[in-house]
């Protein structure tokens, strides 16, 4: 192995894979072995059936379409406000003065305690939700983005000022494209931490949901389900992330290049 | 007439705790309709910040810049820069570079598309047009910056060390390419270089500038005919030239050295 030398596409999708098997065969190892007791943790084929259980009689492919929902409606709310914004601030001097140091407090602010406040204040519907997960997400995307578009090459904002930019085209010509790469990374990166969001809140006071589910299944101790939930959870995280990095790559070609 | 007048122009830099750092004293440069200015001085003397100036990056501390009579206020197409440091947008390709001022014009696509062929068939870029700049060499993606610059049709042109990260034979082809350019398009240029072959090859004047802070020292027109052909390099009056101003640049450079050592 050499330092940073990348490897062929084939093998290292072999790679990743030989760990999800490495993974499960640990798992099957302790459970069908009697090692560990089935009510701390079900057996990798008990969690399949009551899977397949659960999407074919228990409505569980509901469950998962309302927190996809959930995630999505709550981040999209929050990145349509965080973009126009965070470039803004990027840009903008005076602007960032006036919002970043709120800004910075709110994004410490543990997007799970207000969980309680929400519920008092917008019920249990979905209101409550997406606020959770505007909370959780908006004041992070807010800030990244506004670094990123400030950390705009200062050469490239010479050389399209001697090209005769006017200050909205240098906005919208140079600061823009010039971050749209990463901002787009930050939105892959912060999408992913609305999922653990979005489980909390389900897990504190919903009637449906992933996390509803998981809270249900755990007065059962039904720990295949459990297990089921989350693997289901994270398959929808790599999913989506495969997604947006194809979606990146195709988008920006250019980013890619000497890499 | 004077397409640029720089008159007493100084700059200083306010640093913490210390005295300001005077970057540039009292300059005078007149530049005519046509000149290709060379500048040549020690490192440090402030050869950049006196191109900055003129481009409108950077503001005097006094003195007045005016271009056709009207003070300088901020940079515009009408001063094209190529920067040392490689610029082009590397979202664009080739083409939207060159295209990049034009666009900014608001004019029709066709007619864009139109300039910015013409200047990348004259840079030698045929072919590469729909490449990114990371994917072009070094030499490669500086043509691109001349064509970019070029293609706004500025009154004057600025380069700062243009060349100076290229290898020395890319750089005598990018030398004869802006010469033949020059030839063509007769532009108004400001060149700051360190190589003195160069500043003599390139110039219709050679200005020198002093150790810091900064003021030119020496101004020399260069009386070698058009159009210029590299074996010129060897002829007499280039060789005179080429030794009067490595003896000054020589001077200046020891001077900067003693400033340093002593501060
Ligand atoms: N932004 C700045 N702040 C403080 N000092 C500066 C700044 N820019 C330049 N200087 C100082 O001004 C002086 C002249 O700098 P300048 O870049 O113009 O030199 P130069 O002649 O272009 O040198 P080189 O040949 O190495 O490029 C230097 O001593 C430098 O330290
Ligand atoms: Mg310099």
């Amino acid at each position: 192995m050499k330092p940073l030398t990348p490897v062929l596409p084939s093998t290292r999708i072999a790679l990743g894979i030989s760990f999800f098997v490495l993974f499960v065969a640990l798992w099957s190892a302790v459970t069908f072995s009697g090692w560990v007791s089935p009510i701390f943790l079900a057996d990798p084929l008990k969690m399949v059936k009551s899977g397949y259980t659960l999407l074919t009689e228990m409505g569980f492919l509901k469950d998962i379409g309302m927190t996809v929902w959930r995630v999505v409606g709550g981040f999209l709310i929050a990145a349509a406000i965080a973009l126009p914004l965070g470039v803004m601030m990027g840009a903008y001097k005076p602007i960032e003065a006036f919002f970043e140091p709120f800004v910075s407090f709110a994004r410490y602010l543990p997007a799970s305690a207000f969980i309680p406040l929400l519920i008092l204040w917008a019920g249990i519907g979905e209101a409550q939700k997406l606020a959770v997960i505007f909370i959780g997400s908006f004041f992070q995307l807010v800030l990244m983005i506004a670094v990123v578009v400030g950390n705009t090459r200062r050469d490239l904002v010479e050389a399209a000022y001697t090209l005769g930019a006017s200050d909205a085209s240098l906005v919208k010509r140079v600061l823009i494209p010039g971050a749209a790469p990463e901002i787009a990374e930050i939105l892959r990166m912060v999408l992913g931490w609305a999922w653990t969001y979005v489980i909390v809140a389900e897990l504190i006071g919903a009637s449906s949901g992933i996390g509803h589910m998981i809270t249900d299944s755990q007065a059962l101790l039904a720990t295949d389900q459990i297990i089921f939930g989350i693997i289901v959870i994270g398959l929808i995280g790599l999913a989506s992330d495969l997604f947006f990095k194809w979606t990146n790559r195709r988008l920006f070609p250019w980013a890619q290049l000497g890499k | 007439m004077n397409i640029l007048s720089v008159r007493g122009v100084s700059r200083s830099f306010e640093s913490a705790g210390r005295a300001p750092t005077v970057a540039l004293q009292a300059t005078d440069l007149e530049v005519s309709e046509n000149d290709f200015i060379t500048i040549l001085g020690p490192s440090g003397c402030g050869k950049s910040t006196l191109l900055r100036i003129v481009a409108g990056l950077d503001t005097q501390t006094s003195g007045e810049v005016l271009l056709d009579g009207k003070r300088i206020a901020g940079p515009g197409s009408d001063r094209g820069m190529v920067f040392q440091s490689y610029t082009l947008f590397p979202w664009l390709t080739v083409l939207d570079n060159v295209c990049f001022g034009l666009r900014e014009r608001n004019l029709p696509r066709a007619e864009q598309l139109d300039i910015a062929n013409a200047f990348i068939g004259k840079v030698g870029l045929r072919g590469f047009e729909q490449h990114f700049p990371k994917q072009l060499s070094g030499g490669m993606q500086q043509r691109t910056a001349l064509a970019r610059a070029l293609a706004n049709n500025p009154r004057m042109l600025l380069m700062d060390e243009p060349f100076g990260a290229l290898d020395h034979q890319t750089r005598e082809l990018m030398q004869e390419l802006l010469l033949g350019i020059w030839e063509g398009e007769r532009k108004t240029v400001l060149f700051v270089t360190h190589d003195i072959d160069e500043a003599v090859f390139m110039a219709s004047r050679v200005v020198v500038m002093s150790a810091r802070p900064g003021r030119i020292k020496l101004d020399r027109t260069v009386s070698l005919p058009h159009p210029r052909h590299y074996s010129m390099k060897t002829t007499p009056v280039f060789s005179e030239l080429k030794a009067e101003l490595t003896e000054q640049v020589r001077a200046e450079v020891i001077a900067s050295q003693q400033l340093q050592a002593a501060s």
